[in-house]
């Protein structure tokens, strides 16, 4: 039977009282990520907002063990966690490598293709708040252009974003996923789907961030819905090189409903200060990437 | 006064409700259902739960009638926001310290 | 509790340097590897993915894609609780820099083979020990090997040396001069091993049934736990790795007599002392040079001095007793030195200096800087280095503010 609020189990293993801000996407994320793994996780995580929503030694606001390890490293410390246990022959816990843009598109690149490469057996997952957040909104590589942060205060970024998921995937491993913290359920089966598949594992989630965007924290769901509804992030999943639309980006496809890009970007106060020159260009950007979706989703 | 007790060798963090504190006073507006329209309440059966759903601090039950913990609800509104017949409805603690009768 | 000694046989086998670390991690039952190759470490990672690949060594061989990441990939197995094991050079220690602080500051008994090698720019692949002297603020214990045999069994001691205190141990050794050098090494048997050296007992428990969270952000005061007790604040976690490193000498003794016991080469010392009974002049030395000391002794000997060795075995934690005690008698100590600590002096001669102040000995002490970047050094230069200091015992200061160099400006 399919997942929906009412039967998904009620255990949390994050709790209540953390220093997640407010409407938090990320935090929203990880609450469904740890019940599809049902606990039995070790999760590794570098510095990144997560880092501070787990808390503070010595109290801990996650109920599954973790391991800290430097920004860069993350890749390599989720393949020196799966090599440890398959050492010690113990078996039956997932590996968890939970970054964010900045540690996996970024600082994180290295080790993360190289896990990738030795097909190192864990689920890598990337939550993308488009930006340094923990630090105060710098702008990294998944910044969009046009975008106002610390490091673009006057002019806004100057170049488009890295497309991480397409890269992951060009690594050849069995299952990448794009997916939203706004579409928890969708988020919940394709996290169930990568604990039953062996060798690296990714999913690229699009999760919001209320201050560093300038929307109020209540619309956490609403601007993630948006971003889908105008084809800014494109709810996907390819497995063994199988390519299959998902979720609302499914139905969009069917209805072929897309609304403008516009839509999505003028409801963020990073955007204020956007040209009309770039709207179009990020509007050309997204119909590119929608039709070799839709390409993909109905070819076999 | 020393940390000896404190066992530890490296930073070691055990699980605990509330490692910031009561959230609950981060806020100044507070969610509160009309039990009258929320669905599951309505119908007297597990039902609907989307406010528990995309609660990111998981501070709402699944219980009937719905309930939100108050001491850790940091008011971000999205449950209201989320909820499909409008039960939910979001009301600044002035209301509430100024209803107070002490 | 006294080991049996071996009844074994000695098995003499013709090993270089890389190929006796190889041995000695294979004999410690390593669980998992990550390394990188980078010259003149190399031939050691190749060996050991061969016994990996030859079932000679039941261990996960993980060919990661950077220093960084090996150093990651055996703090987080570590964590797990396998028993880990790396090895590098100059840019690639560099490159774990970061990584080295995480590694103490965890309490992860992780063991590292260090081949010495210069740093750059300019680029240079041969041997001096600017790279392990430059991490020695990171929290790591440092030995130093002077010969084939002291590196296989340092490797093996090193484990239970770390395991004890929960202290990384960094094993180093000469590039070239030792890593690609034959000499004659007797191999322990696995069962010997095995004797002395018990598995691996982690203190991180990684169990969803009782979960932790490592190394998270810690502030500046004691913070109150969830059961009330009041917990450490960063400065108490730095303190007892401090403690740590300055308890581990009585464990480094006590694993080297226990050594000793078992296998009848004892390393129940934190210093390499060669004739110092009557001697007034001390060469202080580390790593194979030490070896080239004992030589340019025997020069100065002839000539007349009496001239002892002080080898530095365990350069961290830094045995200031042992060094004052060694030197009680010394007029004129010369510290030659494969390194420098730029815009001061040697490291090795600024650690000595640090032991003997406030102590009676009242010595003249003279620093050389010698071989950088594989610059060949003679016993003949040695000693000269030593005839030379020998006037300021009469007149000059007690040391010099800068070093002096052995080389060609």
């Amino acid at each position: 039977m399919k997942t929906n609020a009412v039967n998904l189990t009620e255990i949390e293993y994050l709790l209540p009282g953390n220093r997640a801000c407010p409407g938090c996407a990320l935090s929203l994320a990880y609450r469904h990520i740890l019940k599809a793994l049902e606990g039995q996780v070790i999760v590794t995580v570098p510095a990144s907002c997560l880092t501070v929503l787990h808390g503070m030694y010595p109290v801990t606001s996650v109920n599954v063990p973790c391991v800290n390890t430097p920004f860069a490293s993350t890749g390599a410390s989720a393949t020196g966690l799966v090599a440890g246990l398959k050492a010690l022959g113990k078996k039956g816990l997932t590996v968890l490598a939970f970054a964010g843009d900045g540690g996996t598109h970024d600082i994180g690149i290295q080790a993360l293709s190289g896990a990738a490469e030795r097909q190192s057996d864990f689920i890598y997952i990337c939550y993308d708040n488009e930006g340094y957040m923990n630090t105060g909104n710098q702008r990294s590589s998944s910044t969009p252009l046009g975008a106002i942060s610390g490091t673009t205060p006057i002019l806004g970024k100057q170049q488009n974003q890295k497309d991480m998921t397409a890269i992951m995937e060009a690594h050849g491993i069995p299952y990448v996923a794009t997916a939203s913290a706004s579409y928890p359920l969708d988020l919940y089966e394709k996290v169930r789907k990568a604990k039953a598949i062996k060798g690296t594992r990714f999913i690229h989630i699009f999760t919001p961030c209320p201050p560093g965007w300038g929307f109020s924290f209540s619309d956490t769901i609403k601007i993630g819905e948006l971003a889908v509804k105008t084809g800014w992030v494109v709810l996907y999943e390819v497995e063994d090189g199988i390519f299959r639309l998902t979720s609302a980006s499914e139905s969009i496809a069917r209805k072929g409903n897309l609304r403008p890009v516009r839509e999505y970007l003028m409801e963020q106060g990073r955007f204020k200060g956007i040209t009309e020159e770039q709207i179009n260009e990020l509007q050309d950007r997204v119909n590119a990437l929608w039709k070799r979706c839709l390409k993909r989703a109905t070819s076999l | 006064m020393g940390t000896r007790d404190c066992q530890h060798i490296c930073g070691e963090s055990s699980p605990g409700i509330g490692e910031a504190g009561r959230t609950g006073e981060w806020r100044n507006a507070r969610p509160v259902i009309d039990q009258k329209k929320c669905t599951p309440a309505r119908q007297n059966k597990p039902a609907c739960f989307l406010c528990w759903l995309y609660c990111p601090d998981a501070v709402i039950s699944k219980t009937i009638p719905v309930q939100i913990n108050l001491e850790y609800c940091k008011g971000c509104g999205i449950c209201s926001q989320v909820c499909p017949v409008q039960a939910i409805t979001i009301v600044n603690e002035e209301e509430f310290v100024l209803n107070r009768t002490d | 509790m006294s080991l049996k000694k071996t009844d074994r046989k000695a098995d003499i086998q013709i090993l270089d340097g890389n190929q006796a670390a190889a041995q000695g991690t294979k004999l410690s039952r390593v669980q998992v590897i990550a390394a990188y190759p980078i010259t003149p470490q190399t031939p050691l990672t190749e060996t050991l993915s061969e016994f990996v690949e030859r079932g000679e060594l039941s261990a996960e061989y993980v060919a990661v894609e950077s220093e960084h990441s090996a150093l990651t990939v055996c703090n987080s197995a570590s964590m797990a609780g396998a028993r880990t094991f790396t090895a590098t050079s100059a840019h690639g220690l560099a490159y774990m820099h970061e990584v080295l602080h995480w590694t103490a500051g965890a309490r992860l008994p992780v063991v590292l083979a260090c081949v010495n090698r210069a740093m750059g720019a300019p680029w240079s692949i041969l041997n001096d020990q600017q790279d392990s002297i430059s991490q020695r603020d990171t929290g790591w214990i440092q030995i130093y090997a002077r010969n084939n045999q002291e590196i296989l069994d340092s490797v093996i001691q090193a484990y239970k040396i770390a395991e004890t205190a929960y202290v990384p141990v960094m094993v180093c050794y000469d590039g070239y001069v030792l890593s690609h050098a034959e000499m004659p090494v007797d191999v322990p048997s696995q069962e010997d091993v095995d004797r002395f050296l018990p598995p691996y007992q982690p203190h991180t428990i990684l169990d969803p049934a009782n979960p932790k969270n490592y190394n998270l952000v810690t502030l500046a005061n004691p913070r109150v736990n969830t059961e009330g007790v009041l917990c450490h604040g960063y400065m108490e976690l730095r303190y007892l790795l401090q403690e740590a490193l300055q308890n581990s000498r009585e464990t480094i003794i006590k694993v080297g007599q226990e050594f000793g016991e078992l296998f009848g080469r004892g390393y129940a010392n934190m210093l390499w002392e060669d004739r110092l009974d009557d001697a007034d002049i001390v060469i202080v030395a580390m790593g194979s040079l030490a070896m080239e000391a004992i030589v340019a002794a025997g020069i100065l000997r002839e000539e007349g001095h009496r001239v002892g060795i002080l080898g530095l075995r365990v350069f961290r934690p830094f045995p200031k007793a042992d060094v004052m005690k060694a030197l009680k008698k010394s007029r004129l100590i010369v510290v030659f030195d494969k390194n420098i600590s730029y815009g001061s002096e040697g490291a090795t001669c600024s650690e000595i200096k640090s032991a003997l102040y406030g102590s009676d000995v009242n010595a003249v002490i003279r620093n050389f800087i010698v071989g950088l970047g594989g610059r060949d050094v003679k016993a003949r230069e040695l000693a000269e280095a030593v005839n030379k200091s020998l006037p300021s015992l009469k007149e000059g200061t007690l040391s010099n503010e800068y070093p002096e160099w052995i080389c060609y400006i």
